[in-house]
């Protein structure tokens, strides 16, 4: 262990500001980059699902309008 | 020999595979993550002239390295893609752009970060700054290039020619830090020499290196699936994986 306590490694070493800084900043485009992704892949279902759901509408309609 | 290579150029099969990849990427990802970062950040020894301010090193090299790394990759995809007219390479051109750009980002702030103590400046216009910042702009530009394309087969051509012509850059940013009169320390590992550093800070950056490379395959890996399931979307396969997942869901709520 390179600290003496808790309060010494929250410091590091007089840089916390910065140390902290790029690890933060670096977390949240992480972050963002794993949201973006998952997301994306969600939308692509629901975009597909979508579109088969209207598909089935279609069909109906014309299925009702072939009784009439 | 090769003919079991064949099937992968089918866009199912690459998707399955992916898929079958994904897991062992993130299990190697991970644990590495949090052993390199508590190493780096903990246990590790201060630098005897940058004090603390070092541990940046753990986040900035390993992002600098994945984000030349991943451009390296797009590049031979991007080759493959034209000169043999598969459309999965040009889709893994396109699903590693945005994980490189965030990368290169990453490894610009991180800098930034550690110049102002050790510099003075958040930013100087060296050779190795500058050339890091061109990467960001040419990766930017990939990704707005594929998405200015509304048919994806001429977006993934046009991407991957300008992958080509950003390969330039890769060998000016590596040797920057020798051509050029720079701020930047030269490098640390990527030598013909022994790595100048000491083996107890050594170790966790090597482990950091490869959680962030295994973590650009798993993100790769999944985009790329991404890829293929946008672009084959109206396929028998691709409306019968949706048809299930979503029974599932319904079974779940």
């Amino acid at each position: 262990m390179a600290f003496a306590s808790f309060s010494d490694f929250i410091a590091m070493g007089g840089y916390s500001f910065y140390v902290w800084l790029a690890y933060g900043i670096s977390l949240l485009s992480v972050v963002f980059l794993v949201i973006n992704t998952v997301s994306k892949r969600k939308k692509i279902f629901s975009q597909v699902e979508q579109r088969l759901l209207r598909e089935q509408r279609i069909k109906a309609a014309e299925n009702k309008e072939g009784i009439l | 020999m090769w003919k079991w290579l064949h099937p992968y150029a089918k866009a199912e099969k690459s998707y399955i595979l992916s898929g079958k990849l994904m897991p062992w990427f993130l299990a190697l990802a991970l644990p590495t993550f949090i052993v390199g970062m508590v190493w780096g950040l903990a246990f590790a020894p201060a630098d005897y002239q940058q004090g603390d301010s070092f541990r940046i090193i753990y986040i900035h090299v390993p992002a600098a390295m994945m984000a030349m790394g991943a451009y390296s990759t797009m590049a031979i995809a991007a080759f493959i893609g034209l000169v043999w007219q598969i459309r999965l390479a040009e889709m893994t051109v396109a699903a590693t752009a945005p994980i490189g750009a965030v990368y290169t980002f990453i490894a610009l702030f991180t800098g930034a970060a550690w110049g102002k103590p050790m510099w003075g400046a958040w930013w100087v216009w060296d050779a190795r700054l500058t050339s890091e910042l061109i990467l960001l702009f040419v990766y930017l530009g990939i990704i707005a290039l594929y998405n200015a394309f509304s048919d994806k087969v001429l977006a993934g051509r046009a991407a991957s020619i300008l992958t080509l012509v950003g390969v330039i850059n890769l060998p000016i940013i590596h040797f920057s830090v020798v051509w050029w009169n720079t701020l930047h320390q030269g490098a640390t590992i990527t030598k013909f020499d022994k790595p100048s550093m000491a083996t107890e800070m050594l170790i966790p950056l090597l482990i950091m290196i490869v959680s962030f490379a295994a973590f650009l395959g798993f993100m790769v890996l999944y985009r790329f699936r991404n890829e293929i399931l946008q672009r084959e979307s109206h396929r028998p396969w691709v409306i019968a994986l949706v048809k299930s997942s979503s029974s599932n869901d319904s079974q779940g709520a």
